[in-house]
């Protein structure tokens, strides 16, 4: 009779870190699907591609480390990262841009400060700042809505998408100059001269819009749903996603002086369009790079969301989620130092640098 | 209904308890032998009342407790002591620790006992004493001692029971609620009187127990115990936990629930104090849960403690090959056991014999992404994960700052771990090295704080001795600056210009200024008055003790000269103070050369002419003191050291009488007056006669000259250690050392290659006076004595070839020679009369032993002729 000797606790809960990246994969579907119907089969072609690569540039540095392979490869997480920074691309994007996005991200980002579980920084917004900063024009080049194309111009399909996406492949039926267009902060960082109601009526991205802007806010609603059920399956907490809504509602609200021409547009504007939904679901709530307690992810959610409006309305770029969340990443620890809970039987929280009492 | 607060975190893992709980509460066949651990309980272990071999009887106590924090063991059935030895006892590490084995007789035989009739009545102190005696401890986990808790310094307002079993598996105290209600209610009740009758007495169970619910709520109707339900969530039933949730309230971190005005107390040990007041039975059994899909049978037990776990899992259709893990305690907080054949104690509740589908082996760590998950499980609030990062970089001071001492570890955390890191385990690790680390911390900063104070000691000792060898050099240099400037050119490496060179030197070194001289004869003038002191005391205490007339005459002698002693340094004093702002240094230094010249260069004549007047001084001082003398003992005294003095003087003139024209010669071997010049005689004497020596000869004088010192520094060594003097050890050590010496000149000597010295020492062997002409040798020794020895020796040369017996001779001439000198020598010291007749004799001697030699080495070769 041999018996194992452990430690407690001997029994385990099912969740895996497998499962918790398999939930989140699973989570962006309905955006996934909202910015296929809208945009084409740009994105999920900058999903395959920048997956691969990943699951590649992942395998090969576990390899380098003298690691074992398989086990690294199936926590999923290399694909999460694939799967984000492919979201946030703009769809119909060279093949190298996101190649060297995804290089990027795993190897610098991610495996250069020890993998999964140590990177300071969230690779796929790492990946995306890097191709903003180093190549701007590609980067900001985004698809026209399916419906508000020229008539007679439609979106390509999925072999003509892969043409423009991999030139070498033989020239698309069509350029991409024609079905480009600005999306809905592109919008308003270029009428600063007008008045939001004329925005609003100028650009048929809102005028001809269900809520807000066309086509962004179903991508956002899909985002959205995701973000919930993620809550539901309890994956994460509320606090970082709702704390950084939060915070862009209340600098929208604040700055929102009734639609002059130097208005930073309405709340409900910022709320659904460019990243937002998916930058408060799924990339605030990277836990690697978050702060750490629940206060400190309201903290940290909220600074966001702040700096979020601050860049898209004050800033050079149109859309902030990247730079405002790797900012925050920055300020993290620092977070984490003033923001430990209060623990039983003590009368007020510590700090985490406090010496002994 | 009472309110009820909700804790943080917590989980929800699979209650697993329906399966112990089919068929109440079993009983066990009473296995063979029964291993009762003397430590079964938090403190200090209990000390054994049996010896191997008494029987004993159901109930009876066989081991007692040891200090505060100690619980009694009692025979949990009738048998016999068959051992007390170290046996595995149920612990995480699998140690071994003492333990009582029992052998049971099988008639399950009780000792007396019985119940308090009404335990109103008693004080609570005797109903505490009854349950220590009892050997209660907590029945829920910890095994504290009960009476310990039960009475603590601080007034109690709630008193809370706990019957919440949050662990999965367990149902001990689900079956024991359902089964014994009744007795529980008694025995919070006999609690409550303990207590002090607290305002509010709560029972917490969980909502998953509704039958131990119900019961208890029955049972406690009327009685004022509020038997409350709340919702299931492990760990609820952690004290602290179950105190949050029934009062709102949370023990102080490093406090007791006391603090609170709050007892806590599990539900079995209530039912134990039950048992101990109303029936006066001890605790010797207690329920446990057997469970596990290892186990064929499912099902809670009433133990006899001291059951091996293997009897219990035998009864229980246990199948080994189907159990990974076999557990004590709960799935969340039990431990492993590695050996079955350990006992249940005080605190097994579970028995799980876990089987592959239920503990899985461990799947490898994978990386921590700090998802939070245990943060949200934690019940105390900490963050789990920020533990775990500074566990693993052993950063204590930042464990410390996140309350890792608050951690109950339940286990929560790696519960929910999606990572699967034993979270726990790092917990407990960085919780031990803490301990250490601190135990170590507070024994290096004793260890500091002496070695700090020891080093200011000797730094000021160390200084003070500074002072002092500063303060000696600058007077030598004074010294130096001033016989420098006195000292005349030297007129050659002459040995009497070299006495008198450090003859001025001393004299210089004496006189470094006239304060400091003024000061030195005032302090021997001190002095003098010191002894003189002691002398007259020592004859007052001679007197008192009665001492016989030759000791109580010497003493008086001593008193005598101590008296004129001081005498002549109040009169030195005085003349001082009359001369010395006139008398230059260099004249007091050319004073001194020229007494030493005087002395070197005198002839006999002089020199006898010098002792006379010295004498004749001396004799004159000693008259006027006696005059002075007012005290009978004193002039007795004093005038029989005066008869001395008078003696001398009478022999010095005698001899200056006798002294024939020779006597006229200058001479370097110096009749004495003073030890001074004596001492530079003897040295000078010395120096001449070693330049005639062997090497071996020279040897043999050392040993001689070390005993003769080695003898005064026992002595001294002795006086010092009877007086407890501090200067005893050092004492004996230079004794030491001075013996270390002689060994090694004996060494030297038995290393010659012709061993002529006998082991005997040198100053018991005598002069022979057989073969050679008789000459005059003074000789103390018994005269038999000498004879026979002589004798001895004359046989001995009898056999002796002519260059052996030389070699003897001149041995034995060598002895006797360095015999005569240190006679010589003493005799110079003391200025006893026969001065010159034992230089004659050393004269002649040596004068015979140059013959010797010479005839030695004239002498054929023996072997050579051969």
């Amino acid at each position: 009779m041999v018996f194992a000797r452990a430690s407690s606790p001997h029994e385990h809960s099912a969740l895996s870190t497998r499962q918790v990246m398999q939930y989140v994969l699973l989570a962006t579907l309905p955006g996934l699907v909202a910015l296929t119907w809208n945009f084409g089969w740009g994105t999920v072609i900058n999903i395959l591609l920048a997956s691969t690569v990943a699951v590649g540039t992942e395998a090969a540095i576990v390899a380098l480390r003298k690691r074992p392979v398989l086990f690294y490869l199936q926590d999923c997480s290399a694909l999460v990262t694939a799967v984000l920074l492919g979201l946030a691309l703009p769809p119909l994007a060279p093949w190298w841009l996101t190649v060297i996005g995804t290089l990027f991200a795993i190897g610098i980002a991610k495996h250069l400060y020890g993998g999964l579980g140590f990177n300071p920084f969230n690779p796929a917004m790492v990946g995306y700042v890097v191709l903003l900063i180093s190549f701007p024009v590609p980067m900001t080049t985004w698809i026209t809505p399916r419906d508000l194309l020229p008539a007679g111009v439609h979106l390509p399909d999925l072999w003509q998408s892969l043409q423009i996406v991999f030139p070498i492949l033989g020239a698309p039926g069509q350029a991409v100059d024609a079905i480009t267009g600005a999306t809905p902060l592109d919008a308003f960082k270029h009428h600063t001269g007008l008045l939001v109601e004329q925005i609003y009526a100028a650009e048929p991205l809102f005028s001809r819009a269900e809520i807000v802007s066309y086509g962004w806010e179903w991508v956002n609603l899909g985002f959205l749903a995701g973000g919930v059920w993620l809550i539901y399956k309890k994956v994460f907490t509320w606090h970082a996603p709702v704390a950084m809504l939060l915070g862009l509602t209340l600098m929208a609200a604040l700055f929102y002086d009734g639609g002059s021409s130097t208005s930073g547009g309405s709340p409900i504007m910022h709320l659904l369009s460019g990243a937002t939904m998916l930058g408060a679901f799924f990339i605030v709530t990277d836990p690697v790079t978050s702060a750490t307690s629940a206060r400190g992810r309201l903290v940290y959610g909220a600074s966001i969301g702040i700096l979020v409006y601050i860049i898209r309305v004050w800033g050079n770029y149109p859309d902030a989620v990247a730079f405002a969340v790797l900012l925050m990443n920055f300020a993290a620890p620092l977070i984490d130092n003033y923001t430990l809970p209060r623990t039983y039987g003590h009368s007020k929280a510590r700090k985490a640098t406090e010496k002994k009492p | 209904m009472r309110k009820i607060w909700d804790i943080p975190g917590g989980i929800h893992p699979p209650e697993n308890k329906h399966q112990s709980l089919t068929d109440g509460i079993g009983t066990i066949a009473m296995p063979e032998r029964l291993i009762l651990p003397l430590n079964q309980h938090a403190g200090a272990p209990a000390k054994p009342l049996v010896k191997p071999g008494d029987r004993v009887l159901k109930g009876q106590m066989i081991a007692e407790p040891v200090g505060f924090i100690s619980a009694a063991l009692h025979a949990p059935t009738s048998g016999t002591i068959d051992g007390i030895a170290d046996q595995p006892v149920p612990h995480p590490s699998g140690m071994s620790a003492r333990c009582i084995e029992l052998v049971p007789d099988g008639r399950d035989e009780w000792c007396d006992h019985q119940g308090v009739g009404d335990y109103r009545a008693q004080p609570p102190t005797a109903l505490l004493e009854l349950i220590r005696n009892a050997g209660i401890t907590g029945l829920g986990g910890a095994g504290f001692p009960s009476s310990v808790k039960l009475g603590p310094r601080q007034p109690i307002d709630t008193l809370v029971i706990n019957g919440t079993e949050c662990e999965p598996y367990i149902t001990a105290d689900d079956s024991l609620m359902q089964a014994r209600a009744p007795e529980i209610i008694e025995g919070v009740n006999i609690l409550r009187h303990i207590l002090g009758n607290p305002e509010t007495v709560l029972i917490g169970i969980e909502d998953n127990k509704p039958r131990a619910f119900e019961q208890l709520t029955e049972a406690a109707e009327g009685t004022g115990i509020e038997v409350v339900e709340f919702p299931t969530k492990y760990p609820s039933g952690g004290e602290k936990q179950l105190i949050q949730i029934l009062t709102g309230k949370e023990v102080p971190s490093g406090k007791l629930p006391a603090e609170l005005g709050i007892v806590c107390q599990n539900v079995g040990t209530t039912f134990a104090v039950y048992n101990a007041i109303c029936r006066g039975e001890p605790l010797i059994s207690r329920i446990t849960t057997v469970t596990g899909q290892a186990c064929g049978r499912n099902g809670n037990y009433e133990v006899l403690l001291g059951t091996p776990i293997s009897h219990l899992l035998a009864h229980n259709d246990f199948d080994a090959k189907a159990c990974t893990r076999l557990v004590m305690g709960g799935p969340m907080m039990g431990f492993t056991l590695l050996d079955p054949a350990v006992p249940v104690v005080k605190t097994t509740n579970c028995i799980l014999a876990g089987s592959k589908a239920e503990f899985p082996p461990a799947p490898p760590a994978q990386a921590c992404i700090r998802c939070g998950l245990c943060a949200e499980a934690c019940p105390a609030s900490l963050l789990p994960q920020q533990l775990y990062w500074y566990a693993q970089s052993q950063n204590h001071e930042r464990l410390e700052a996140h309350n890792l001492f608050d951690c109950i570890e339940c286990g929560a955390c790696a519960y929910v771990c999606p990572s699967r890191i034993p979270l726990v385990q790092y917990y407990r690790a960085a919780k031990g090295e803490i301990r250490r680390h601190d135990a170590e911390q507070l024994k290096a900063d004793h260890a500091r704080q002496r070695f700090e104070f020891h080093k200011a000691r000797l730094e000021k000792a160390e200084a003070e001795k500074a002072a002092k060898r500063e303060a000696r050099r600058l007077a030598a240099e004074a010294a130096q600056r001033k016989t420098a400037t006195s000292e005349a050119p030297s007129s050659g490496p002459g040995s009497a210009d070299d006495l008198i060179q450090a003859a001025k030197a001393r004299a210089a070194a004496k006189k470094a200024s006239p304060d400091e001289q003024k000061a030195k004869l005032e302090r021997s003038v001190e002095a003098n008055r010191n002894r003189l002191k002691i002398a007259r005391d020592k004859l007052a205490e001679g007197r008192d003790q009665g001492l016989d007339s030759d000791a109580m005459a010497k003493l008086e002698v001593k008193v005598n000269e101590a008296a004129l002693k001081l005498k002549t340094a109040e009169e030195k004093l005085a003349s001082f103070d009359d001369t010395s702002p006139g008398k230059g240094d260099s004249t007091v230094a050319d004073d001194a050369a020229s007494r030493v010249m005087d002395r070197v260069t005198a002839s006999r004549r002089e020199q006898l002419e010098t002792t006379v007047a010295s004498l004749k001084k001396r004799i004159a001082s000693a008259e006027q003191a006696i005059g002075a003398e007012t005290a009978d003992a004193t002039i007795a005294a004093l005038q029989s050291g005066l008869e001395k003095q008078r003696q001398k003087l009478a022999e010095a003139e005698t001899a200056l009488a006798g002294l024939g024209p020779d006597g006229d010669q200058k001479v370097t071997d110096p009749t004495t007056v003073d030890a001074a010049s004596a001492a530079i005689a003897r040295a000078q004497a010395k120096a001449a006669a070693r330049a005639s020596m062997t090497p071996e000869q020279k040897a043999r004088e050392d040993l001689h000259a070390l005993d003769q010192r080695i003898a005064k520094a026992r002595d001294k060594a002795q006086a010092a250690r009877a007086e407890d003097s501090e200067h005893a050890a050092t004492l004996e050590s230079a004794l030491e050392k001075l013996e270390e010496k002689r060994r090694g000149l004996i060494e030297a000597l038995g290393a010659e290659p012709e061993e002529t010295v006998p082991e005997r020492p040198v100053a018991e062997s005598v002069p022979a006076p057989s073969a050679v002409e008789p000459h005059p040798v003074p000789n103390d020794d018994p005269a038999a004595a000498a004879i026979a020895r002589a004798q001895a020796k004359a046989r001995e040369m009898a056999a002796m070839t002519p260059e052996q017996k030389r070699r003897v001779e001149l041995a034995s001439l060598d002895e006797r020679i360095a015999k005569a000198r240190s006679k010589l020598d003493s005799a110079l010291a003391e200025g006893s009369e026969h001065v010159e007749a034992l230089q004659g004799a050393l004269e002649k001697l040596e004068n015979k032993r140059r013959s010797l030699a010479q005839q030695d080495s004239d002498g054929v070769n023996p072997e050579g002729g051969a």
